[in-house]
């Protein structure tokens, strides 16, 4: 590579951070706010104690088993934009075994991980199922399955897991103490999830990396009709595909319900499976890149409530700056083809 | 069929343009596509672009007409600069392509493709359009219905839309790319008179690319020889074939005859065997055939032949009779189990439905080791073998080249090289299309291993003499029929050639 070619390389990688930068600057001038100090409070209020580094950790774990979840669909060229569901109905299985099943915790919280993980996995392979032998486009029957999801459990929440007293729509009773993960003293963070969270990525990682049925879900990603013709059973792994992730995104639930809220509310995703698109793009559809780009997310959610305090900006900013940097990045990856690619028509 | 080039030129309404390519560079990584490359075509001549797969004659016409941007050098258009940074401005100056593989829209109009490109406003001028079709197709011979969808023509008739396309823009450049490929003997006989035409009569300069020796003596009046990027030569016509040889490979090669072999038991057994599709219906074929025969399958494109090819390797499942290899019925089985037997099928398109862009080498032989890798890949294990099946099949490239910056004669190797050792029954498209001689007797070589070893063979073919010389029998394809089943060594071209296009004149 020459000097030239080079120093474009480092232009184009420093180009999205910058981009992003002027994009978000431009926003926070037109919401009002003075950029440098809304960027300050950003940073501060997502580090400068160990409860906001431990509230920016409960977001992050959720996002990474979301986000390594997406690399199987993303690597087997999907759009699997049903993760929410995945993850409410990974809630709703857990739910199920927290309010009817009474044993100790280190029975018990296994076993809600377990229905967790199927409750997920099934709602994925339901997406899967249509798209595979319904012939009915991923995004679609995502989509449409991510509204049922939610539907069934608000419905569930107002009807048949009512609390005996006071207001339908809050949420469940809280669980029973044994369904509920450990956490750090004074703390929403469980180790637990933590642990979770990191094995998760490193098994994708390993996983897409070194052996024969990530290569087989690359190929199909890559060339669906070529993958078949060379043997390769491709309806089955793409339903595989979605039963990973689901099950990853079950599990995501399993730890919002029973190791940040220990009950069942309407809110119970918050998005998550969304932001989880967001930050596999931004990664470069690699594992090892969504560890920290899930931190960098969960950060600027978190930073983002300080805004809201000290300078009444609404919270949902964050996800304007998350979205301008996604765009930011796909956009000078795109100039980057265009520019150094040799063009083809 | 003779050639044009002893016609005396006719008066010329206009001036034809003079094209000059000036030390054309183009790399593609550390490949050196063209390196340096000049070549100058006369006006209202067609000028031969010769050289074999990967020499850089598909790369230099994509700089002339804008689809590529040089890394160096000058484009000259009757003296004037002329590089162009998109197919659209090229059109504009009056330099237009036919692509190797028709560019066209098949789900749309004849009349609809005609008016793409075209800058006439918001509204389509569908009426206009149509007349000037019909015209400018009834002034060369082609017969064009405006309406009918373009998935219906065949590759010649596609070609001939494209041509009078560019025609109608206004082009006094035309550039051919392979345009003989997938084309009938009758088509290749109305194009050549077309190209004749076009530059003496119309007054265009064309410049035909192509591979294939006789076919350049035939049509140009000048020819440019590439090798590896570089001129190798320039010869005026009259000239030899060895001399043009010479050029292309550095060396004279000779054909290697095909060996007897004696025939085994049956392997492959079609009884009444019937496709339908919603495009074209296979009539039921019934045919035995042992191992070690080689059987061609000639006629137009789209007479049914992928069909059957298709449905002998169980990608789709017959309407009626049944399949059976080795005495066992496979009618209904899916197309894993065809593999399990011994089956292969090698199809046309070698990035669409062979390989996989975007994967390397090393990769895509983990990937062929169908059942006998394991879960977990030893990738250090992977790169030797991957090294090993290169060097044995003489692919340019490494473990971790990929498949999609291979040329095509190497892809064409990797694909061969993917297939598994024993083999019954393998099927393919076009095996040599768009390969070099050289690519192509080398194919070939590993075919009639295959065969020797007792694998049936069945391939399909635009190239006669390919199936006479390489068949025991040959299978005639019209219309979804088949027609005939002919023993090579008792036909001859004319014989093949009258019956494939006999139902179509």
């Amino acid at each position: 590579m020459t000097y030239s070619q080079r120093l474009v390389n480092l232009l184009l990688g420093l180009a999205p951070i910058a981009l992003a930068l002027i994009f978000s600057t431009l926003v926070l001038v037109a919401a009002g706010a003075p950029p440098l100090e809304a960027y300050k409070h950003l940073l501060q209020g997502a580090s400068e104690s160990p409860a906001k580094i431990a509230d920016v950790l409960v977001v992050w774990v959720p996002l990474v088993l979301c986000s390594a979840g997406l690399l199987f669909t993303f690597t087997a060229g999907l759009w699997n934009i049903g993760v929410e569901g995945q993850i409410i109905f990974g809630v709703i299985f857990a739910t199920w075994v927290a309010r009817n099943i009474y044993l100790p915790a280190i029975l018990l919280l296994p076993l809600m991980i377990v229905a967790g993980m199927i409750g997920g996995a099934l709602w994925g392979l339901l997406a899967g199922t249509l798209k595979v032998y319904g012939g009915v486009h991923e995004i679609f029957a995502g989509l449409g399955l991510n509204f049922v999801a939610i539907t069934t459990n608000i419905w569930l929440i107002a009807k048949p897991w009512r609390p005996e007293l006071g207001a339908t729509m809050q949420g469940t009773d809280p669980f029973q103490p044994a369904a509920w993960l450990p956490r750090l003293a004074g703390l929403r963070l469980s180790p637990v999830s933590l642990l979770l969270a990191l094995m998760a990525v490193v098994v994708v990682f390993f996983i897409l990396r070194g052996t024969l049925w990530g290569l087989q879900l690359k190929a199909i990603g890559k060339n669906v009709r070529s993958a078949y013709l060379l043997g390769i059973a491709t309806n089955r792994h793409m339903l595989l595909s979605f039963a990973l992730c689901g099950a990853l995104a079950g599990l995501a639930g399993v730890v919002q319900v029973s190791g940040v809220w220990g009950r069942d509310i309407p809110q119970i995703s918050g998005g998550i499976g969304y932001l989880a698109l967001l930050v596999t793009m931004l990664s470069g559809f690699r594992a090892l890149g969504v560890a920290p780009v899930a931190l960098f997310f969960a950060a600027i959610g978190v930073g983002a409530a300080r805004l809201h305090l000290r300078m009444q900006l609404d919270p949902s900013l964050a996800g304007v700056l998350e979205a301008g940097l996604v765009l930011s990045v796909l956009l000078v990856a795109g100039l980057r083809a265009r520019l150094l690619m040799p063009r083809e028509g | 069929m003779t050639g044009c080039r002893l016609a005396p030129p006719l008066l010329l309404t206009r001036e034809a343009m003079k094209v000059e390519l000036r030390e054309i560079r183009k790399y593609f990584g550390p490949v050196r596509a063209n390196d340096g490359i000049s070549l100058t075509v006369e006006p209202g001549t067609i000028h031969g672009l010769l050289g074999e797969n990967g020499a850089g004659k598909t790369t230099l016409m994509k700089v002339l007409s804008g689809y590529l941007t040089p890394d160096g050098g000058r484009v000259l258009l009757d003296g004037k600069e002329g590089l162009f940074s998109s197919p659209a401005q090229a059109i504009g100056k009056g330099i237009g392509m036919l692509h190797q593989d028709p560019l066209d829209f098949p789900p749309l109009k004849v009349v609809d493709n005609f008016l793409f490109g075209r800058d006439s406003g918001f509204l389509q001028k569908r009426e206009e359009a149509r007349k000037e079709l019909l015209e400018l197709s009834g002034r060369f011979g082609f017969t064009l219905e405006p309406e009918a969808y373009v998935n219906t023509l065949t590759v010649g008739e596609r070609q001939q839309l494209e041509i009078v396309r560019l025609l109608s823009l206004g082009v006094e450049v035309l550039i051919f790319d392979e345009p003989t490929t997938g084309i009938s003997a009758p088509q290749k006989v109305t194009l050549f008179a077309t190209l004749c035409r076009l530059a003496q009569e119309e007054g265009k300069s064309v410049i035909f690319v192509s591979h294939k020796l006789e076919e350049v003596l035939e049509l140009c009046s000048e020819v440019t020889v590439l090798r590896r990027g570089k001129v190798a030569g320039q010869m005026a016509m009259p000239c030899t074939s060895e001399e043009l040889v010479r050029l292309m490979f550095g060396q004279v090669i000779t054909t290697r005859v095909a060996e007897e072999v004696s025939l085994g038991d049956p392997v492959l057994e079609l009884r009444g065997l019937g496709v339908h599709t919603y495009r074209l219906d296979l009539s039921p074929v019934s045919l035995k055939v042992r191992s070690g025969e080689v059987i061609g399958l000639a006629g137009l494109e789209g007479s049914g032949q992928r069909l059957l090819l298709r449905a002998c390797a169980g990608l789709i499942k017959p309407s009626r009779g049944s399949i059976f290899l080795r005495g066992e019925d496979m009618s209904g089985k899916s197309y894993q189990k065809f593999l399990d037997a011994g089956v292969a099928y090698l199809p046309a398109g070698r990035l669409e439905e062979g390989l996989i862009p975007g994967l390397n080498l090393a990769e895509h032989f983990v990937l062929a080791r169908r059942g006998k890798a394991s879960f977990f890949i030893n990738w250090a294990l992977a790169r030797r073998d991957a090294g090993r099946k290169i060097e044995e099949f003489n692919i340019i490239g490494n473990p971790s080249t990929r498949v999609e910056g291979l040329s095509g004669g190497n892809q064409q190797r990797a694909l061969l090289a993917l297939l598994p050792d024993s083999l019954r029954l393998l099927l393919l498209e076009h095996p040599t299309r768009g390969l070099d001689v050289e690519s192509a007797l080398w194919v070939w070589d590993r075919l009639l291993e295959r065969r020797e070893e007792g694998t049936v063979i069945l391939f399909t073919s635009t190239d006669l003499d390919e199936i006479l010389e390489r068949s025991d029998r040959i299978l005639v394809f019209s219309g979804g029929k088949m027609l005939e089943i002919l023993d090579a060594k008792r036909t001859n071209v004319e014989q093949l050639g009258y019956l494939i296009g006999g139902k179509r004149g």
